[in-house]
């Protein structure tokens, strides 16, 4: 019987070369495990030796290279097993079962792949789980982690570490050994103990904070968490201390999404009538309720003109006077836009006109209602009335009076100071143009801007009449 | 003034919600690199309490959105407090995170602001100056914005890893519902410059030149699941054109969860996590076990099975075809048996060349001898004809679950967990 003591996948080949050349069969052989001291106390006295030390070698054996890089990863697993597993499988391969290896029912095959998955897996945790803390030491930086492998993983995983953080000093230290870069070595010592390394680092604050804001409480899985992130590794990873807290405040926050909706929960669409003809449409929409604004507001102003006009104009919302008269554009920004027309060159009579939003909204100040522009929940839930006039009248020409309009029908994106008076293919019509909304011309501070202002509308007019 | 870290917590929440978070498929570190390093295999450095992983540190660069997309928190009518960051935030953000190992890299996306080339630009800013000015060789993944300019986008794949572009929901009329300003076309054509660039590096280094990197892990994209009635017949067809068309590499499936200041048109309930996993397992099953889309659901079977595995379905519905005997069968009839994986079937023709597999052989090699011992044949086991033929093979086989399942469902609903 031998005793032969080894510590790592060097040590166990050398000595495996030359048993097997010994030709020492697996049974006479006690394989021990230097890395384990209180086992190796077993032995202390008893000398630790290779009886029939070999003599030369007849010849280097031959196994299958994937044999190597195997044995070479189970030699890193803290079994103390496994040399004696890898010398047992190193002798059947070389005795008569060269394809042992791919038999991996075998009940010695599985369990050092097994042991080589655990390692493995250990390893990745490795390159997962360390936490490096920043320290000055006299006015350098560094980085240091504690962590706890459950494998000899330390040595085989530290390269990865310095391909990553070529630019930083760091140290990974743990109870069985200590890696280390200096920015241009890597080096090991002995294991330490966690009270060596840093307590905390000044950034693990934010760190938490991140972990906090990206857990969605309303997705719990923690037996997923746990099986990927296992407790033993819960004390070196500082997010861990507030899972407890997002666990206690989940149920709550929960609540509080499903609580605190913002929007309407209506819309037009609710109250669109089964017929799309223009009566109909009409009718149905003076008693639509599909956002608050019908409370304070007189009536429905909805769209008016002929439905097979060429031309439809869309603005953005009934004004004061629009309101208690009950049609579109009539008051003081209407007198503007009739002006303009006719000198386009266009009879309002041939053309559509509507508005984006068919209430008015408004302040009271004194005496007065004040004009208040829409928010996106109100032209949201009014769209599907100015979308059924548009599929009713199918103009050639769309054209969108005002960024309310063009932002709802063209896009959101859409900026009238930048792209006004150009036509565009929208999904409801080919030939859609934005231009200023009349009022616009109203709030201009100078005359000269009101002339200037007005003048850009009826060119942009001029230019629907010369498609038509 | 909002500190980075109250910016980090807003900023962060808004991008929860997109799933992805995978860190893997770039090839080699980029040359230079003074921090960081990508080695193909993604890293995950922590698990959040709802099961994903934390890979990469996955922020908006501002949650201040143009668009009025009802499932998103980020809409323009949401009241949800508004944050953006600095191009300088994210990236002292990144460096510090990744020096302490937290994060595999960045995954950046944003809200649209201004348009979407003014959008795209910021987020190719971060990643340029990572990489030029910090010699940053982490992963980033960059959020395409849909529409962008193509020399935005080229861009974007210089610096990214990983570009993707959210398809956002199943169908065309989904977007139209939901996403009225989103247009599938404007997606879809976004995906295609993305993949012809991926194309061209691809053929150039074939020809043996050696080409500007262009977003070496590909791209992916992004479904939300159960905003809308689509039934997942619909959404497997997609994805699987998505797949096969667009070459993408995942197609993330994200259940439709409550938001804070949710829009009130949709449902506030939990999400439906079951069904989620299921599509998960239902692509697995499209991308490496040779299943067609109309295999997993069919015409008149339009929802995937919540009770049993979409593999286990097909093969109760197509039980003509066990037992198989796994001493003899192909490759692709392995693969189909319900329980086994594919590196089970990978052991078992490996194996099969020494000797005849038994039942302990089968229980060792890692598969669910439960799920697949009525639907195959071994060297000393026989399924009864009888129990392949009984109606009751679905209870037989899953009988905890069965019987488990009148508390189990009401649980998974209440917590929202499988």
């Amino acid at each position: 019987m031998s005793v032969v003591a080894v510590s790592d996948f060097a040590s166990w080949r050398d000595e495996a070369r030359a048993l097997l050349a010994a030709n020492q069969p697996p049974h006479e052989i006690t394989f021990i495990d230097a890395t384990a001291p209180q086992k190796q106390s077993l032995f202390v006295g008893s000398a630790v030796r290779i009886v029939n030390a070999p003599t030369t070698p007849r010849s280097t054996p031959r196994v299958p290279k994937d044999f190597l890089t195997l044995a070479e990863k189970v030699s890193c697993h803290r079994d103390e097993i496994r040399f004696e597993l890898l010398y047992r499988a190193l002798w059947r391969l070389t005795h008569g079962e060269p394809k042992l290896l791919e038999i991996e029912t075998d009940d010695d095959v599985r369990r050092l792949y097994l042991m080589e998955k655990a390692v493995r897996r250990d390893a990745h945790k490795m390159k997962a789980f360390v936490r490096f803390r920043r320290v000055e030491q006299e006015g350098e930086e560094y980085f240091i982690a504690w962590h706890r492998p459950d494998h000899h993983t330390v040595k085989p995983t530290a390269p990865f570490f310095t391909r990553r953080f070529p630019s930083m000093r760091w140290s990974i230290l743990t109870p069985d050994l200590c890696a280390h870069w200096d920015l241009e070595e890597l080096t090991f010592t002995p294991g330490v103990t966690s009270d060596q390394a840093p307590q905390g680092d000044l950034l693990e604050d934010m760190w938490k904070t991140y972990y906090r804001a990206i857990f969605n409480p309303a997705r719990i899985k923690l037996k997923a968490m746990v099986k990927e992130m296992p407790k033993r590794h819960w004390k070196t990873l500082p997010e861990t201390r507030i899972i407890d807290d997002l666990l206690d405040e989940a149920p709550a926050r929960v609540e509080e999404m499903v609580r605190r909706q913002t929007g309407l929960a209506t819309s037009a669409a609710d109250f669109i009538p089964a017929d799309h003809d223009y009566e109909s449409l009409r009718q149905a929409a003076m008693s639509c309720r599909g956002c608050p604004l019908y409370q304070d507001a007189t009536q429905t102003i909805f769209g008016e003109g002929p439905i097979n006009a060429k031309i439809m104009l869309v603005g953005e919302q009934p004004g004061d006077k629009e309101d208690l008269e009950g049609k579109p554009f009539v008051g003081p920004a209407g007198q503007i836009l009739d002006q303009a027309l006719s000198e386009a060159g266009i009879d309002r009579s041939q053309i559509y006109v509507t508005n984006t939003v068919k209430h008015f909204k408004f302040t009271k100040s004194s005496k007065i209602r004040q004009h208040s522009k829409p928010n996106v929940h109100e032209m949201t839930a009014c769209k599907p009335w100015v979308q059924a006039e548009i599929a009713l009248v199918k103009p050639e020409v769309m054209v969108c009076l005002g960024a309310t309009a063009s932002q709802t029908l063209i896009g959101r994106d859409f900026k009238i100071t930048k792209q006004r008076g150009e036509f565009i293919a929208t999904e409801y019509c080919d030939q859609t143009i934005a231009t200023y909304h009349p009022s616009a011309i109203l709030r201009m501070p100078t005359q000269e801007a009101r002339e200037e202002t007005m003048a850009a509308l009826i060119q942009d007019l001029r230019k629907v009449v010369s498609v038509l | 003034m909002k500190t980075v870290q109250e910016k980090l917590a807003i900023l962060a929440d808004a991008a929860k919600y997109d799933a992805s978070c995978a860190s893997s498929g770039a090839k080699g570190t980029r040359e230079g690199s003074k921090l960081g390093s990508t080695e193909g295999m993604g890293i995950c450095h922590s698990y959040t309490p709802d099961g994903r992983c934390i890979s990469l540190l996955k922020i908006l660069l501002t949650n201040y959105c143009i668009y009025d997309c009802r499932y998103c928190v980020n809409r323009v009518s949401s009241d949800t407090p508004r944050a953006r960051f600095t191009v300088d935030e994210v990236i002292q953000l990144t460096i510090q995170f990744y020096q302490r190992n937290y994060i595999e890299g960045l995954f950046l996306s944003s809200g649209i602001i201004q348009n979407t080339d003014y959008t795209m630009e910021q987020l190719n800013q971060v990643a340029r100056r990572l990489r030029q000015e910090q010699h940053f060789g982490g992963y980033i993944h960059l959020k395409t914005i849909p529409g962008a300019s193509e020399d935005l986008i080229a861009e974007a794949g210089r610096w990214a890893d990983r570009l993707s572009v959210n398809i956002e929901l199943p169908t065309a009329p989904d977007l139209v519902q939901l996403a009225p300003e989103k247009k599938r076309e404007v997606i879809v054509e976004t995906m295609e410059t993305v993949k012809h660039r991926i194309d061209e590096v691809q053929s150039e280094k074939r020809a043996g030149f050696k080409p500007q990197r262009f977003a070496p892990a590909g791209q992916s994209t992004q479904m939300i699941v159960g905003a809308t009635p689509t039934p997942d017949a619909e959404i497997l067809k997609v994805a699987s054109t998505l797949y096969s068309d667009q070459r993408l590499r995942r197609v993330y499936y994200s259940a439709y969860s409550p938001i804070p200041h949710a829009d009130a048109r949709l449902p506030a309930k939990s999400p439906p996590l079951v069904r989620e996993h299921r599509l998960y397992q239902a692509d697995w099953l499209m991308r490496f076990y040779g299943f067609k889309a109309d295999e997993i659901v069919t015409a008149d079977n339009q929802n995937l099975d919540l009770e049993i595995d979409p593999k286990l379905a097909w093969a109760l519905k197509n039980r003509q075809l066990f037992p198989v005997d796994v001493n003899r069968a192909p490759r692709e009839l392995l693969l189909r048996i319900p329980g086994v994986g594919t590196r089970s079937v990978e052991r078992i023709i490996k194996i099969r060349r020494y000797h005849g597999l038994t039942v302990d052989d089968m229980k060792k090699i890692g598969l669910s001898w439960k799920k697949a011992s009525p639907f195959v044949v071994t060297s000393d086991f026989n399924p009864s004809v009888k129990l392949l033929d009984s109606l009751l093979l679905k209870e037989k086989i899953q009988p905890k679950h069965r019987q488990l399942l009148l508390f189990d469902a009401k649980q998974s609903a209440e917590t929202g967990e499988v």
